[in-house]
């Protein structure tokens, strides 16, 4: 019996021995030098203050970080106690190089090394335009090429903006907590220079079941108000408070925080601020209000100086203003796509008839934000890229992708008259969708399945721009592109654009599964897909690919080969010498 | 109007397979309940204006707050297996990727509490609910939930 006793405790011991505590920042982590963020060790059990060791490069960590940690006896998950906790919030280190912070308590043990990045202190770039497609994929560019320029014989009949914009990199956008991504951590990423997990804005995540207690680490936004007196613009074609606008300003565990992100967007106060998403600037009390408090952040704003622009013409007219502050709220939610607004008058146009495009608010942004004799960071999003691959709406996709290519053309005009404007064009991570051919409605027979014309019987699709906006003057044309998802819940493929809204794949049962969206089984020659994710998953989801990253202009050179997304921070923040207080 | 003609034709052939019904387990509405006919009210009529500053109700809202209505829509899918009422919505219930919250419902729903315990149906099948129609902010004391627009002592059936 002893024996078993000790064989027990040994065990144990082995088990303990074997579980280590989580610093934050990660191992790896790369910090922009003189940047603000938490740190914070979790132990995996409830340790005694005066056990806890800390050295950073083999010294106690007082001297390199500043300050004493604060102690967190337990750290609880309602009853559960998880462990003891250090934290240590809003240090810097000032000095560029590598360190490794040793953590020991009892027999819990870690090592992480950060490397801490200076910058030059001449910055290369006065702007910086950063264009993102969410989830923009390479068959969503080939679709927008051909789509709207058209191909002969195999060539491209024209050639789109992006075209012409240098691809630098191959980015890698996988999370800290999966191989997988969304555009909360992705976008994150670019925007403080630290990797995150899924769902998070601008924190590491930690064991708390608080979404606002996590780690923070600085984010563009706040390093361009600490260091530089430029301009900032968000511009989306989402709310403003979903994930890849968030990311410019926020710090939350928890993307769905969308009031609270709100209110963070409110404290950075970018210049120029144009999308969708009021339901969460109105008071509760109002019809259409998200909030759960009585903030009214439409008078919030207007009070802070910014002139408000609900509509397309709205937008036109504070676009002369000249005191540089602009919020544009054109739909409580999402923004229609351009499919919808500008051609089938579907989805919410009825509701929201006044929506302006990305081109538009883009120009305004732009026009606004350049008044600044300090320069400016502005991040254009074309959201619907994103939001209509996931219910596989390939041709709402790839318009809006077409739209994304002239805000591209707007940006780049910019830069041609303006050469200290580097222009970056990316997606956030990409979709499981790739062009396979066309679809022939003029093939013989009944069944669509037989009109999908592969190989050489693909030909080319018959789309036409006579009016040569860039925009195919339909979609449904009776040879066209044929793009497919490699995953997706259950559904019909119609093999035909979706003319009467954006396409709902599934909908959900009482079991909370995904089924197919039995309103287009009866579409001719629709067939029936069976998924291939579980089926609480209600659309296509979001591939581990890579993204391609594209640049010009000063400072394009700080993004080449294979890069982890928070890489891509450096080299914005190498752009406008954020390591350096610019004081001209 | 001719909606709500078929609907009762439908009402009234529930009723005579009532027994079948029951077995199967489909919902009813409890046979003679409600003793004044109920106004129908249609999703396109709930508000009067839509704006970005705001949804304004529609003068029909107003004058049946507090009466008894009659609507159709679909079941969403129970918020909590636990919770007391469901949302009725313009169309099935299909793309919400991040629906964990009420904030990423679409604005146009209705909060139905039953009276009594119904059995659920399918997201497709459109339902017609009956009950008396209340209007303003109210969270739901045991989610969170908040809506501006329910109907309460509600029933339905499939139509």
């Amino acid at each position: 019996m002893r024996k078993i006793l000790a064989a027990l405790v040994a065990t144990t011991v082995l088990a303990g021995a074997a579980q280590a505590a989580e610093v934050f920042p990660l191992d790896r982590a790369t910090i922009l030098s003189g940047s603000p963020f938490d740190f914070k060790v979790e132990f995996d059990a409830v340790v005694k203050p005066e056990d806890v060791k800390i050295t950073v490069n083999g010294q106690d960590y007082k001297a390199a970080l500043g300050k004493e940690v604060e102690f967190v006896a337990e750290e609880k998950n309602k009853d559960k106690v998880l462990g003891s906790a250090v934290i240590l919030r809003d240090i810097t280190i000032a000095n560029a190089g590598d360190y490794k912070v040793e953590v020991s308590a009892g027999s819990e043990t870690k090592s992480v090394t950060w490397n801490v990045y200076g910058t030059p202190s001449q910055a290369k770039a006065k702007n910086v335009i950063f264009l993102i497609a969410d989830g923009l994929s390479v068959a969503h560019r080939t679709a927008a090429r051909i789509m709207s320029k058209g191909m002969t014989e195999g060539k491209a009949n024209g050639r789109l903006n992006m075209d012409d914009v240098p691809p630098v990199a191959f980015i890698g956008t996988s999370a800290t907590d999966a191989v997988a991504t969304d555009s909360a951590n992705t976008m994150s990423a670019y925007m403080t220079g630290h990797k995150t997990a899924v769902n998070a804005i601008g924190v590491y995540a930690d064991r708390t079941p608080s979404s606002t207690d996590d780690p923070k680490v600085e984010n563009i936004a706040e390093a361009l108000r600490r260091q530089t007196k430029k301009s900032i613009g968000i511009v989306s074609t989402a709310e403003l408070q979903d994930a890849t606008p968030a990311a410019v300003v926020a710090h939350t565990r928890k993307r769905g925080d969308k009031a609270e992100i709100n209110g963070m967007l409110f404290d950075v106060k970018p210049e120029v601020v144009l999308g969708g998403g009021s339901a969460y600037f109105l008071p509760q009390a109002t019809a259409g209000s998200k909030r759960k408090d009585d903030k009214d952040y439409i008078s919030l704003f207007k009070e802070a100086g910014y002139k408000l622009a609900t509509s397309k013409s709205e937008l036109a007219t504070v676009a002369g203003a000249n005191d540089g502050k602009v919020l544009g709220l054109f739909h409580t939610g999402n923004l229609d796509t351009t499919l919808d607004r500008e051609f089938l008058k579907k989805g919410t146009v009825g509701k929201f008839p006044e929506q302006p495009g990305l081109v538009e608010m883009t120009k305004v942004a732009i026009d606004t934000l350049s008044k600044n004799p300090e320069g400016f960071f502005l991040m254009v999003e074309a959201a619907n890229v994103d939001k209509m691959s996931h219910p596989l709406d390939w041709d709402r996709a790839v318009v809006d992708t077409i739209e994304f290519d002239k805000a591209i053309g707007v940006a780049r005009e910019f830069a041609a008259k303006n050469p200290d404007t580097l222009i970056v064009v990316t997606g956030d991570h990409t979709h499981g969708v790739s062009i396979i051919g066309t679809v022939d409605d003029e093939k013989p027979g009944t069944e669509m399945r037989e009109k999908v014309g592969t190989y050489a019987e693909a030909g080319f699709p018959n789309y036409e721009d006579k009016d040569g906006d860039g925009y195919p003057d339909k979609v449904d044309v009776s040879r066209r592109l044929f793009l497919n998802a490699n995953n997706g819940p259950d559904h019909y493929e119609t093999f035909r654009p979706k003319l009467d809204g954006p396409f709902a794949p599934s909908i959900q049962n009482e079991k909370k599964e995904y089924i197919a969206n039995e309103q287009y089984k009866d579409v001719p020659g629709a067939v029936f897909v069976q998924g291939i994710i579980p089926k609480s998953a209600d659309s296509g989801v979001h591939a581990v690919d890579d993204i391609v990253l594209q640049a010009e202009g000063p400072g394009a050179d700080g993004f080449r080969g294979y890069m982890e997304q928070s890489d891509v921070y450096k080299g914005l923040a190498e752009a406008f010498a954020l390591g350096a207080k610019q004081t001209n | 109007m001719s909606k709500l003609v078929e609907a009762r034709f439908n009402r009234r052939q529930t009723l005579q397979t009532m027994s079948l019904g029951l077995i199967a387990g489909l919902p009813l509405f409890a046979a003679g309940s409600r003793a004044h006919a109920e106004s129908p009210i249609s999703f396109d009529e709930l508000y009067g204006k839509v704006s970005v500053l705001g949804l304004e109700f529609s003068e029909k809202v107003k004058q049946l707050q507090g009466k008894e209505i009659a609507m159709r829509g679909f079941m969403a899918p129970p918020l909590k297996a636990e919770a007391q009422f469901f949302v009725l919505t313009e169309i099935p219930m299909s793309i919400c990727p991040f629906c964990s919250t009420d904030s990423d419902w679409p604005d146009n729903i209705v909060v139905v509490y039953l009276g009594e315990k119904q059995t659920f149906t399918q997201p497709s099948q459109t339902i017609e609910v009956r009950g008396k129609l209340e209007m303003g902010s109210w969270t739901d004391p045991e989610t969170g939930f908040v809506s501006l627009l329910r109907i309460r002592q509600a029933e339905y059936a499939t139509v």
